[in-house]
Parts: structure tokens; sequence; C-alpha cells
């Protein structure tokens, strides 16, 4: 009985003199792996080079400002709700009438931590922020020796200055470099 | 009174020349490990270690640190004795049949010539077969004092194939040994030197012994000693250390020495060109030993990178058939080879 029609009839003929003895096939395949030594290789240096990532891979977390400057985080608390690591803590804390530059609503985080060892870098923060003020970078997090220097509080979170800092913000909107130099520092 | 009437020049310039031409074996089985991972490499498509110095040349000796500290761990259910005695048996096995090879000519030095062979014994080729055979003893060893199933299948496996190459290996060494008339190896190069390479004469003998060669040496296709996939170690599986390290190398100084044996017996050692009388050159006789020894090197290194030019182009042989090819393939084949030999003599005597 038939079950398709594209069945390939197997060649089952004994071995010729030829084949049984190897010899053909084994210097064939010897030319076939001598050519590959000439060939172009795949190994990418790192770290001097590095593959690119695509733009939705989820990274280290930042904290946006607006164009302004001002924070865009208000403390709401949905990210620390959505993370199912629970990786996340928060302090809130009102603006004082002088603050108006710093921050865009009432209420502000005055101590926002998120523990990169418990973090599973799902991006369900970034969906769950009414604000767009947590978002995921394209960068790893840096190895570190102490378990403390990975819980990583709002001066290794926020997005630097855009007015004070342009160059360092313009960074930070792309592939962060100096995040890690930051991380480096912190713990040296 | 007279004290024994030892030519003390003579033992110092052999001592000398045993330990140069041990380390130069150990030089070279290291940076084989090395050689080994970047020719890998490059028939694979990528980059070897290039990390560890300039071109990754220091690979080999930050190999060579991790395994020096590694932790040296002696099962308790194991014979304490016998697992120490077994790498230590392949590396003397190994280091033994250096012995009989001819580096070079011979050089004229402080007013004595030296000849460039550390014993120049006149069954120089049966010794390097007794001490092969020896080479057994130190997997046999290792495997059963491991106390473990699965050591004891790849020590098996192994002593069973080394015994059995080794009689392909004579049969072809005897049709040689018909054309060359001696078994020393000095004086096979010799006549390599004044007539043809031995290859051209014997190319079946060659293929044959190539053949034997990587079955005596435990290398792909016939590694199932150590086949990596199926028995994770073999025979080396309990061992770790400098104990491992041991074997590892005694298995490269094999690949060496077997280089070295092959290039002497049918590639004409150290002579350096083959149709060519290089004495007319004119050089003096230190210089043209030197370049011997430099022509024999690189017939050596040719030798390895085919060995690893195999070894990552050929699957494994499964058991039943390394068996087949070695006793129903290659011993009649050798036998053929012999008496092909010996009509074409008996003709050309005519």
């Amino acid at each position: 009985m038939q079950l398709t029609n594209r069945a390939k009839q197997v060649d089952r003929k004994p071995l010729t003199i030829a084949e049984k003895i190897y010899l053909p096939a084994v210097l064939k395949g010897m030319g076939i792996t001598f050519s590959h030594i000439f060939k172009k290789k795949v190994t990418i240096q790192y770290p001097e080079q590095t593959r690119p990532f695509s733009p939705v891979f989820r990274g280290l977390h930042i904290l946006n400002r607006d164009e302004e400057g001002r924070e865009n985080c208000t403390a709401c608390g949905l990210c620390a709700v959505a993370c199912p690591a629970e990786a996340i803590t928060m302090d809130a804390a009102e603006r004082l009438p002088g603050e108006e530059h710093l921050y865009r609503e009432e209420k502000y985080a005055a101590k926002y931590e998120i523990n990169m060892l418990r973090c599973i870098f799902c991006g369900l923060c970034e969906e769950a922020c009414p604000k767009d003020a947590i978002y995921l970078t394209e960068t790893f997090a840096p190895a570190n020796y102490s378990r403390k220097s990975f819980v990583y509080g709002k001066d290794n979170l926020v997005i630097p200055h855009p007015k004070e800092n342009p160059e360092a913000f313009a960074k930070a909107k792309g592939l962060i470099d100096e995040r890690k130099a930051k991380a480096n520092q912190q713990t040296a | 009174m007279i004290l024994l009437t030892v030519d003390w020049a003579l033992v110092l310039e052999k001592t000398i020349f045993i330990a140069f031409i041990i380390t130069v074996s150990l030089v070279v089985a290291l940076y084989m490990t090395f050689g080994e991972r970047k020719v890998a490499a490059w028939i694979q498509d990528r980059v070897g270690p290039n990390r560890a110095g300039p071109f990754g040349l220091l690979q080999p000796l930050a190999d060579g640190v991790k395994m020096f500290f590694k932790e040296e761990i002696i099962p308790t259910s194991s014979n304490k004795i016998l697992f120490i005695l077994g790498p230590s048996l392949a590396m003397l096995t190994a280091m033994l049949t250096s012995a009989v090879i001819p580096w070079g000519d011979k050089v004229e030095l402080f007013g004595r010539t030296i000849s460039l062979q550390i014993a120049d014994v006149n069954i120089g080729i049966l010794y390097v077969f007794g001490i092969v055979s020896l080479g057994v003893y130190g997997i046999m060893i290792g495997a059963w004092a491991s106390n473990n199933k699965f050591s004891l299948m790849g020590g098996l496996r192994a002593a069973s194939q080394i015994i059995s190459y080794e009689l392909a290996m004579g049969l072809s060494l005897i049709a040689l040994l018909m054309i060359t008339g001696s078994l020393s190896l000095g004086e096979m190069v010799k006549q390599q030197q004044e007539g043809l390479w031995n290859v051209i004469v014997q190319p079946l003998g060659f293929f044959i012994f190539l053949v034997c060669a990587f079955a005596e040496c435990n290398r792909t296709p016939f590694d199932l000693a150590e086949a990596e996939n199926e028995l994770i170690g073999g025979y080396h599986s309990e061992y770790s250390s400098l104990k491992l390290g041991f074997y590892l190398f005694a298995e490269y100084i094999n690949m060496f020495i077997s280089s070295a044996i092959m290039a002497t017996l049918y590639f004409g050692g150290y002579d350096i060109l083959p149709f060519y009388d290089e004495s007319a050159w004119g050089f003096s006789a230190n210089i043209m030993a030197l370049l011997g020894a430099a022509a024999l090197f690189f017939k050596i290194l040719v030798f390895i990178f085919i060995f690893m030019w195999v070894r990552w182009t050929i699957p494994r042989f499964r058991y039943d058939q390394l068996m087949n090819l070695g006793w129903k393939g290659l011993i009649p084949l050798a036998l053929f080879n012999m008496l092909l030999t010996a009509a074409v003599i008996l003709f050309l005597k005519k």
C-alpha cells in the first residue's frame, strides 16, 4: 500500500570494491576538509567585535526622562506588581514646589531599585508602565563580584539629562556602553 | 689502579643528546596539543585559540599550568600502585622508541665525530616494535587499576586493537626488510640517501604501515579506546591532573615517534631531496647534518598534520569493523605485498 507519492527507493545494492575499501571516499573527504582550511572563518573576535542586537532586545533597564529632562516615573507601582520575579521596589515621595523641572507629576520615586539577580528580563514592567518610564535597552548586565552591587538604584537606572548632558543622553538612547563603564566604576 | 675504562666523553655526549631529545619530544608534544586545536579549528571554519600570547602560542603553557594545578584524585577502590604505574609505563614506552631514530648525519664538534642517533643498534626496527608492543601495557594497567567498568571496556578494546594492527605492521616491514637487507635504521637511511626513497619501491607497504600507525596511536578513525562520545574517557576517565597529562602526552609523543619512524623508513629520513646527491652542494658536514635534521623535522610535521587532518575528516570505526579491517583486510594485503615484493626481487635478479 502506498502512503504517499513521494517515496524514494533506497539503494540497497551491495558495496562495490571501490566502496568497500573506503579509500576513495576517504580521500574525497580529506579533500573537502582541506579546502575548508582556506575558507572564510565565521568566528567573531569578542570583545573587539560584537554582534548587533535587534531593537526589541530586552537588556538592562532604564528610567526615561521627557524632552525637558523631567523624570517620567510617578512611582505608581504597576511595574513592581507586574514583575514575575518581584525584582522592583520603590519608595514614593511628593514633589515639593521648587522641583517642577525635575519631575513631571506630583508623585515621584524617591528610591527605585531593581535587583538584577532576580530580574528575568521578561519586559513585563515595560509593558505595564503607563508613563513610558521604564524601558529595556540592548545591553547586558556586566559581571560583578558581590551580590549587593547587583541591586541597581536610581543613579544607575535613570537616563542622563538631555539638556545638561546631551552626548551622554544621545549615547544612552542607542547602545549604552557608558553604563558598563559606570557599573565598573561603581564596584572598582 | 685503573678505574673503569669508560669513555667519559662518549657518556657525556650521549647523556646530553638524550636530554635534548627528551626535551624536544616533550616540547613538540606540547605544541602538538596546540596544533591539534588550531588545525581542528581551521578545518571547521573557525579560528583556534588566539588569546593566550600572540596568536595563542602560550596556550599550551596555560594548559600545562591548569593541568598541574588540578586536584589529584586517586579513587579509593583502585589499586594504588597500578594506578600510578599505568601512565608512567605509557610515557616510558613512548620515550624509549626515540632512542634508535637517526635524527641526522654525523656532526663534528670538539674534534669528535658525534652521530645524531642515540643508539645505532643493528636490530633498530625490531627494537621499536618490541617497545610499541609494551605500550599496550600502559593502557591495560590504567584501565584495570581504575576499577571502573567503562575504563575496563575501553582498555580491552584498545589492547585488542593494538595487538591486531601490530601484525599487519610487522608484515609490511618484512617486505621492506627484503629490500634493504638490514634492520638497522641508520643503515636504511643511508641506503635511501644513495638510492630511491622506499615509498617509491614499496607504496602498498607504506599505505599499510600508515593505517597501522593510526591504529597504534589510538587516533581516529581507530580511537574507540578513548571514544569521548561513547566511553567518556575510556581508559583514562578516572585520571586527573598530571597522570591524565601523562596519558595524553604519551599519545602525542607516540604520534610524533610514529611520524619519525615513517619518515625514516619510507621517506628517506634526514635525506633532503629525493633524487639528488646533496653532498654536491659542498657545505660543511655540520651544516649538512643540520639541514638533514631540519628536513626530517619537516617531514615529521607533514605526517603530524596528516594525522590531525584525518582525525577531523573520518568518523570512527565500530569495534567489529575495526577487527575485520585488521585481520581480514590488512593482514592478507600485507602478505600479498610481501609475495609481490619477493616476486619482483626474484625477477629483477635474473
